[in-house]
C-alpha cells in the first residue's frame, strides 16, 4: 500500500496507525472551548462523511434511514468501538473524543480496518467533540440504545466534581438521547468514582439498575474490562474495576 | 511582570462590569421598574409617584449590577437579581423585600412560575435553581430562602428563563446557541429531569425568549432572538423549527450608514399580548421591528419597523403589560467612561400596537412613539426612572459605544489571550460556598 510506506505513522505490516505517533495526555479540560465544528442540530450530522459505504449520497438520509444507536463517550483510542463493530455489524456506532490527536488516531484506525477487512467496520466512526456540552446536537430524542462511559476522568478534587462526565445534571441529557430501555454502561478503576457514578444513576428518576441476570446475559458487559487499552492496563496491574449498568426508564412522576 | 500587564489591560476579575439598563412592566401596568447597574427604580402609576424600596435584610438592596427583573403573572411579586449573587423578592403592595436568596455565583436570568409559587434563577455555571415561595407571607417578616438545583446547561451561561403559558414547561436559553425545554415537575425541588425537547437551529448565542399565543392556540409558540440576527419560531413539544425571520437584513435596510452584520444581534423580544405581534430590539437599529406571527401557516414576517429618529436610541430592554396597549423600552448603561455622568437611562413608549377593527385591514398597525408628556406618569415617571428628565445628546452618543460593548460582553464569550488565561486560573475560585 503506497500510502503506508510513505507515511511512517502507519505500520507497514498491518496498515494500521502506530499509537506512539498519536499519544496525548490522558486529561483534557472539558471547560475550555476548543474550536471544532459542531452540527447545528442532529439533522445536520453528516452521515455520508462518517459512513460513506452505507450513505453514499447525502440525499439518502431521511427519517426512515438508520441512525446512530451506540455512543462511546470519551472513546480514547477506540478499543471498545472496534470490538463492538463486529459484534453488532448492523448497528451504527460512534465514539466521541475531545482530544484532537486521539480522534485522528481512531479515524485512521477505522479507515485502515475498512481497507484490510472489506465489508467490515463500515458501521463505526468517531466525532471530535465535547460530549458534555453538545450531545443534544448529535442525537435526537430517544435515538440511542447504548451509551458507554469507560474509565472516565475522575476529577478528584471536590471543586472539580462538576466536571465529571456522569453527574446528576448531565444524566438528564443522557436520558433525553437514550430510548426507554436503552442502557448506560460505566466502568472505572477508581473506587470513589465508581461509587459516585452508581449513586448518581441510582438517585436519578429515569434510570434503574440492571439485574444480575441481565448483566450475565449481556455480551457487552465482558468487553468493558477487556476491550480497551485502559481496561487491559488495569487487568495487567491486577487492579479492581467498579461497574454500574443502568437502564433508561420512563419518568416516574 | 505578567501580572502587571494583566492588570493594566483592565481585564481584571474584580472590575465591575458595566451593565445595560433593563425594564419590567407590571401585568396590569400598576407600576414600571427600571434597573440601571445596582440601582433599582420603581414608579407607581396608580399613585403617580416614585417608590422608595424598603429592605431590612442583612444585605440590603443590590450592591452590584442587577441583571434580571421580573413581575409575577398576578402582579403581587417582583424579583430582582444580578452580579451581587442575591435574588431579592419584593412585595408589589408595600415594596418591601420579603425574601433574599443567596446564589453561589452571579445570576444571569430569573423567572417566576405562572402560579406564583416558584422563583427560578440561573447562575454563571449554567445551573438553574428553584425557590419554593408557597408560604411566603407577602405582608410578613423577611424570610430568607434556600434554593435547590433544578437543571443545568453544562458550562453555558443561561441568558433567559421562561415558563410556557400553560406552566407545564420551563424553557432555558444559553450562550452556546441552545434552547432546552424541560418539563416543570409537580415537585420542582427534586429537579426537572425530564427534557421535553431541544430547540436547535441558532448559530449564535440566544439572547431572548418570548411566547406568543392566540385564542385558538393557548399553548402558543416559542420565539427566540439570537446573535445570528434571526428570530425563530418553535413548537416546543417537538423542538421543531417552524420559521426563521432574518431580522438583521431588515435592520440594515433601515440604517443608512450600513452597519456590518456582526452588530445586528437581536437583544430583546417582547410579545404583545392579545395580538399576533412581537417587538424585536436589534443592535444597529434605532427603534424596534414589529414581527407578525401567522398561526395557521406558522410563519413570521416583518409587520412594521418603528424608528425613533430624534435620538440615538437603541433599546437594551423592553416590556409591556398583559393588556398589550403600550410597549415600554429603555436604553441605558450603568457606567459611562465620562466622569461627569454616572449612568444613563432613557425611556420611550410606543402605543397603537393592538389591532382595532377588521384583522385583514392593511393599515391596522399604526404604532406611534409617544412624546414625553404623553407617557403615563409623564415627567414624574421619567424623572424617577431615568434619573433625570432630559439627557444631553453628547451623553447619548458616548453611551452608544458603551452599550454595544456591554451587550457584547453579556452575550459573547470573552476570548482571553493565553498569558492572562494562566493568571486567571491562579485566582479562580471554584470552591463551594461554606454552608
Amino acid at each position: 500500500m503506497p500510502e503506508s510506506e510513505a507515511n511512517p505513522t502507519f505500520s507497514k505490516s498491518t496498515g494500521l496507525p502506530r499509537k506512539r505517533f498519536y499519544r496525548a495526555r490522558a486529561h483534557s479540560n472539558p471547560l475550555s472551548d476548543s474550536h471544532f465544528p459542531v452540527p447545528v442540530s442532529p439533522r445536520h450530522v453528516d452521515y455520508t462523511a462518517h459512513f460513506p459505504e452505507l450513505f453514499p449520497s447525502s440525499d439518502q438520509v431521511d427519517s426512515s434511514s438508520k441512525r446512530i444507536q451506540f455512543a462511546d463517550v470519551g472513546c480514547g483510542f477506540g478499543g471498545l468501538l472496534i470490538s463492538l463493530a463486529t459484534l453488532f455489524p448492523e448497528t451504527l456506532m460512534v465514539g466521541m473524543e475531545l482530544r484532537d490527536k486521539v480522534t485522528e488516531y481512531v479515524k485512521e484506525r477505522i479507515l485502515a480496518l475498512r481497507v484490510t477487512n472489506p465489508g467490515q467496520y463500515r458501521n463505526v466512526s468517531v466525532f471530535r467533540t465535547n460530549s458534555m456540552k453538545y450531545i443534544p446536537n448529535y442525537f435526537e430524542k430517544g435515538q440511542l440504545s447504548k451509551m458507554f462511559f469507560l474509565f472516565p476522568d475522575p476529577h478528584f478534587k471536590e471543586k472539580n466534581h462538576r466536571r465529571r462526565v456522569i453527574s446528576p445534571h448531565l444524566l438528564d441529557e443522557y436520558a433525553y438521547v437514550l430510548q426507554v430501555g436503552g442502557i448506560v454502561y460505566t466502568i472505572t478503576d477508581v473506587e470513589e468514582l465508581g461509587e459516585w457514578m452508581k449513586a448518581c444513576l441510582e438517585q436519578h428518576p429515569m434510570f434503574e439498575s440492571l439485574t444480575p441476570e441481565e448483566l450475565e446475559a449481556d455480551p457487552v458487559v465482558k468487553l468493558l474490562s477487556t476491550a480497551t487499552e485502559e481496561g487491559q492496563k488495569v487487568a495487567r496491574n491486577g487492579g479492581q474495576t467498579f461497574q454500574a449498568m443502568y437502564r433508561r426508564i420512563a419518568c416516574s412522576s | 511582570m505578567e501580572e502587571d500587564s494583566h492588570l493594566e489591560g483592565g481585564e481584571n476579575n474584580r472590575e465591575i462590569e458595566i451593565a445595560p439598563a433593563i425594564i419590567a412592566v407590571h401585568p396590569t401596568q400598576d407600576s414600571v421598574a427600571v434597573a440601571v447597574g445596582s440601582d433599582l427604580r420603581v414608579f407607581d402609576l396608580r399613585t403617580d409617584c416614585g417608590v422608595s424600596l424598603v429592605d431590612d435584610s442583612v444585605e440590603p438592596f443590590h450592591k452590584d449590577s442587577v441583571r434580571a427583573i421580573r413581575y409575577s403573572a398576578n402582579g403581587k411579586l417582583f424579583v430582582s437579581a444580578g452580579d451581587d449573587k442575591l435574588v431579592k423578592i419584593w412585595s408589589t403592595d408595600t415594596w418591601r423585600c420579603i425574601s433574599s436568596v443567596s446564589s453561589e455565583k452571579r445570576v444571569s436570568a430569573v423567572s417566576i412560575s405562572n402560579d406564583g409559587l416558584y422563583v427560578c434563577f440561573a447562575d454563571k455555571f449554567g445551573v438553574v435553581w428553584v425557590v419554593d415561595i408557597h408560604d411566603l407571607d407577602v405582608n410578613g417578616a423577611l424570610s430568607n430562602r434556600k434554593a435547590a438545583p433544578l437543571l443545568a446547561h453544562y458550562c453555558s451561561i443561561i441568558t433567559r428563563l421562561e415558563f410556557s403559558p400553560d406552566g407545564c414547561f420551563i424553557v432555558s436559553a444559553d450562550r452556546d446557541f441552545k434552547i432546552r425545554v424541560s418539563v416543570f415537575p409537580k415537585k420542582p425541588l427534586e429537579g426537572a429531569h425530564e427534557i421535553q425537547s431541544f430547540c436547535l437551529g441558532h448559530t449564535q448565542f440566544v439572547s431572548s425568549l418570548a411566547f406568543i399565543c392566540s385564542k385558538d392556540l393557548p399553548q402558543g409558540f416559542l420565539l427566540s432572538g439570537s446573535g445570528d440576527s434571526t428570530v425563530r419560531l418553535w413548537d416546543i413539544t417537538s423542538g421543531s423549527l417552524l420559521d426563521t425571520c432574518e431580522v438583521g437584513s431588515q435592520a440594515a435596510l433601515s440604517e443608512s450608514d450600513g452597519s456590518e452584520e456582526s452588530c445586528c444581534a437581536v437583544t430583546d423580544l417582547c410579545a404583545i399580548q392579545d395580538s399576533n405581534l412581537v417587538a424585536v430590539a436589534i443592535q444597529g437599529l434605532q427603534g424596534i421591528i414589529l414581527l407578525g406571527c401567522d398561526f395557521s401557516s406558522k410563519t413570521l414576517s416583518v409587520a412594521k419597523v418603528v424608528s425613533i429618529t430624534e435620538e440615538n436610541f437603541i433599546p437594551t430592554s423592553m416590556g409591556s403589560s398583559s393588556a398589550g396597549e403600550l410597549l415600554w423600552f429603555v436604553t441605558g448603561i450603568s457606567k459611562l467612561r465620562d466622569a461627569d455622568h454616572k449612568s444613563l437611562a432613557r425611556l420611550k413608549v410606543v402605543s397603537g400596537l393592538r389591532k382595532k377593527g377588521h384583522p385583514e385591514s392593511p393599515d391596522q398597525h399604526k404604532p406611534v412613539v409617544l412624546g414625553d408628556e404623553e407617557i403615563p406618569g409623564s415627567q414624574k415617571l421619567l424623572e424617577k426612572l431615568q434619573g433625570s428628565l432630559s439627557i444631553d445628546q453628547s451623553v447619548f452618543s458616548a453611551a452608544a459605544e458603551a452599550i454595544k460593548t456591554a451587550m457584547c460582553n453579556l452575550l459573547i464569550k470573552k476570548q482571553y489571550p493565553t498569558e492572562s488565561r494562566e493568571w486567571r486560573k491562579r485566582t479562580r475560585n471554584d470552591r463551594k460556598a461554606k454552608q
